[in-house]
């Protein structure tokens, strides 16, 4: 087997364990502070129903974090099978984010475990509440060091290369590379606005599938208030991650606005096909990839054809591009239509069609995460390192991944379906009525 | 003291702490297997699920903590093992899995007590230590060949080393016999006299397997690796001290007396060997290609670790603390009494 496929097959494991373990990571960043924000609403309204939503939550949750451990050893053990050769050296240098992730996923674990077996154990509400900030923080910090990772591998600094080898190596200085701000940002935000839509939908299809309770209506404003709080923070930080790649990524952004020549005044190119350098059939936005890039109408964003041309990303990354943001557009725009028709009384947004709509929220944010990820990662080729080493170079050299792809394959199905259908089950058979219900006769119990 | 040797020693504590947590759990869920099996499950469950179900992520931790620092503290690690281990690192990540999804599939969720589930959980722990231990057979070298610079591993080599087998059959019995001796404190813990006498018979049994195959391993080692061997008679207090300790903890138990000192004992015998395997194997990580000199990282990179080390044990110790007086030391938790569970 040639070398190549190796690293093509590498490649192919690693895009199938990401891929699949974003889901858990999306949920497992997000979800904390949605449990935190209706815990606390909870409290500080009195009001049982929120404390029974984050109660609920927490229950899913850690069904989502235990698969998502699962998935979170497979690709840390898989970085080291599956690229020696990058980790070898990279193990130099940015070493150090990932050793501190292990400590955030450490602490976490420890409180949420913490968390999940006291409840109703204080007497003060209070006190259980604060266990979960340092699970929040955890599951924050974990998603913040993993990002640094990455975007040491889209922007590396912080070492000299002489003679093949590395030297004067400043671990700090690696670790806040210029990629760093927009793509942790970015990366949190959407973490806590796709959980928030993945909680409104399961809330909307409740509502859909007979029940009427006030509960479900408290959970959907809920996490559509938050929802929209967080694409709006998303499109702005959105905004400044173009920037970002105009000033040190270029390559990037022009392979996914098929931008050919260097130029002022360039337009935004919305799907469409691409014959030879001509986009057909595109949404054309004038000065707008000029604005995206600089800010002003004016900017020149730099070309593909200044890039030599074994250097450049596959161009194919422009649908993915053009996929997460008309999903992040939409969404934000949706979760909009929703807050102010809540606000402003419109039955528009309780008929069906428009609950079916928010159902199609949540997975529609996870496609854009998915997207968003496949970009930034096949928009970095032909590099594992910008700059320094390329895909190939990094992978194994071992002959048996291709065995290994079905294994895990397989393995992603089982855990996938297991989860959707555990879940399911879970809150079919303890639906919301049935446990308020229980709660209801416990208290009247206890008063009299 | 040299930055290499706190590396290696940060890690190899670590690794000993994984090895006694995770024995802990492999073991118990086997034994909650075979409970099933025979029909006597009401006795161990509630006792295992109760200890296992809060901590098994944070037992996970521990082994992501260990490969994820070898790689930061000796990166060329990465490329020796990592190259080679695809395979069993692989079936043991499966393993892991299979393991991961019990807790969360059948004890945290909709609950499903499917037989054929309690047995692949509990086939799962005695599988894992059996994919994880060839390791320590592979750092002993002769197993791996270096082709035009690129490292593989002689599976026929492997799969017919005596080496190989013993250390699997050890690490299978140790975790049986650690895990038993922890469960029957904690069921002692408990007050369920039952499941004590369970768990106790089990550590009998299994105290002996492992002390023949440990000692079956020194003298294996005469063959394979002479100048390891000659290394470990150096040593030969600490693993005197090994077996004394390892003498006191069979004594307890069989005498039915101070369970926590038992296998507070035990932690001590596996932790001389455990130290005293790791210190004759030095300057190796693996015979004869890679030792921990000339696989280390550069001096700022490992300063900077360890001073992310020490500033995280600040915040974990405190919270493993609180972890443990909730779940091993609080009375009412232990016995059952009170289920807070959301």
């Amino acid at each position: 087997m040639g070398f190549e496929d190796v690293a093509l097959q590498s490649r192919i494991l690693t895009l199938m364990t990401l891929s699949f373990h974003i889901i858990y990571a999306t949920i497992g960043v997000g979800v904390p502070l949605m449990i935190m924000i209706a815990q606390w609403v909870g409290i500080r309204k009195n009001d049982e129903h929120y404390i029974l939503l984050a109660r609920r939550w927490a229950r899913g949750f850690v069904i989502t974090v235990a698969v998502g451990v699962v998935t979170g050893t497979a690709i840390g053990l898989q970085l080291s099978l599956l690229w020696p050769n990058f980790m070898q050296m990279a193990g130099n240098v940015i070493a150090l984010p990932l050793f501190m992730e292990v400590f955030a996923f450490f602490f976490e674990a420890i409180f949420l475990g913490i968390y999940l077996y006291t409840w109703d154990r204080f007497e003060d509400q209070r006190k259980h509440f604060l266990l979960l900030i340092p699970v929040a923080l955890g599951a924050a910090a974990s998603s913040v060091f993993i990002t640094i990772v990455n975007s040491f591998m889209n922007a590396p600094q912080g070492f000299d290369v002489l003679n093949g080898e590395l030297v004067n190596v400043s671990p700090l200085l690696a670790m806040f590379s210029p990629a760093v701000p927009t793509k942790v940002a970015h990366v949190l935000s959407t973490a806590f606005m796709t959980s928030a839509f993945i909680l409104a939908s399961i809330a909307a299809f409740r509502l859909l599938r007979g029940s009427n309770h006030i509960y479900h209506k408290k959970a959907l404003f809920l996490t559509m208030k938050l929802a929209l709080v967080f694409s709006v923070a998303t499109a702005i930080i959105g905004d400044f991650s173009g920037k970002y790649l105009a000033e040190y990524q270029p390559e990037k952004l022009a392979a996914a606005e098929w931008h050919f020549e260097t130029g002022s005044e360039a337009e935004l190119v919305l799907f469409g096909v691409l014959d030879g350098e001509e986009p057909k059939y595109a949404i054309r936005i004038p000065y707008a990839l000029s604005i995206l890039a600089h800010g002003v109408p004016s900017g020149e964003v730099i070309g593909l054809n200044d890039f030599p041309q074994d250097e450049i990303p596959p161009l194919w990354i422009h649908y993915l591009f053009d996929t997460m943001v008309t999903l992040g557009m939409w969404l934000a725009f949706f979760s909009f239509v929703f807050v102010v028709g809540a606000w402003r009384g419109w039955s528009i947004i309780t008929k069906r069609w428009f609950r079916w709509l928010t159902v199609l929220s949540g997975p529609l944010a996870m496609l854009a995460i998915q997207a968003g990820w496949w970009f930034t990662e096949v928009g970095r080729q032909p590099w594992i390192l910008r700059g320094y080493m390329k895909t190939s170079e990094g992978a194994t050299t071992s002959g048996q991944v291709d065995l290994m792809i079905v294994m895990f394959a397989g393995l992603y199905v089982i855990l996938g379906i297991g989860t959707v259908v555990v879940l399911s089950r879970m809150y079919k058979r303890n639906p919301v009525e049935k446990e308020l219900a229980q709660r209801e006769s416990a208290k009247g119990g206890e008063e009299s | 003291m040299t930055l290499e040797i706190i590396g290696i020693s940060v890690l190899w504590l670590f690794l000993f702490l994984y090895v006694i947590v995770a024995s802990i759990d492999f073991g118990a869920g086997f034994f909650n297997a075979y409970s099933a099996f025979s029909d006597k499950q009401h006795i161990l469950t509630g006792i295992i699920q109760r200890y296992l179900s809060p901590v098994w992520e944070v037992t996970n931790v521990f082994f992501v903590f260990f490969f994820v620092g070898i790689i930061g503290f000796f990166p060329q690690t990465a490329f020796y093992y990592g190259t080679t281990l695809l395979v069993p690192a692989s079936i043991a990540l499966i393993l892991l899995a299979v393991r991961g999804s019990y807790y969360a599939f059948a004890t945290y969720g909709a609950k499903i007590n499917h037989r054929g589930y309690i047995y692949m959980y509990g086939l799962s722990g005695l599988l894992l230590p059996a994919a994880l231990s060839p390791v320590l057979a592979i750092s002993e070298g002769g197993f791996m060949r270096l082709e035009g610079g690129q490292p593989s591993l002689d599976y026929w080599a492997l799969f017919t080393s005596p080496l190989m087998w013993s250390i699997v059959v050890l690490s299978i019995a140790a975790v049986l016999y650690i895990s038993a001796v922890f469960l029957t404190w904690y069921a002692w813990k408990a007050g369920d006299e039952k499941a004590t006498q369970l768990v106790r018979k089990y550590a009998l049994i299994w105290a002996g397997p492992t002390i023949i195959t440990a000692t079956g391993i020194i003298f294996e080692l005469r063959g394979h690796n002479p100048e390891h061997y000659a290394n470990l008679l150096d040593m030969w207090w600490m693993f005197a001290l090994s077996f004394l300790l390892f003498l006191g903890t069979v004594f307890l138990i069989w005498k039915k007396r101070n369970y926590g000192l038992a296998f507070i004992l035990l932690v001590g015998q596996f932790f001389t060997a455990f130290f005293a395997y790791g210190a004759s194997h030095y300057p190796y990580l693996l015979y004869p290609h890679l030792t921990i000199y000339d696989s280390f990282t550069n001096e700022s990179m490992a300063i900077a670790l360890i001073i992310a080390f020490i500033a995280g044990l600040g915040l974990l110790l405190p919270s493993l603390y609180l972890l443990f007086r909730l779940f091993l030391f609080d009375k009412d938790y232990v016995k059952g009494k009170s289920d807070y569970h959301a």
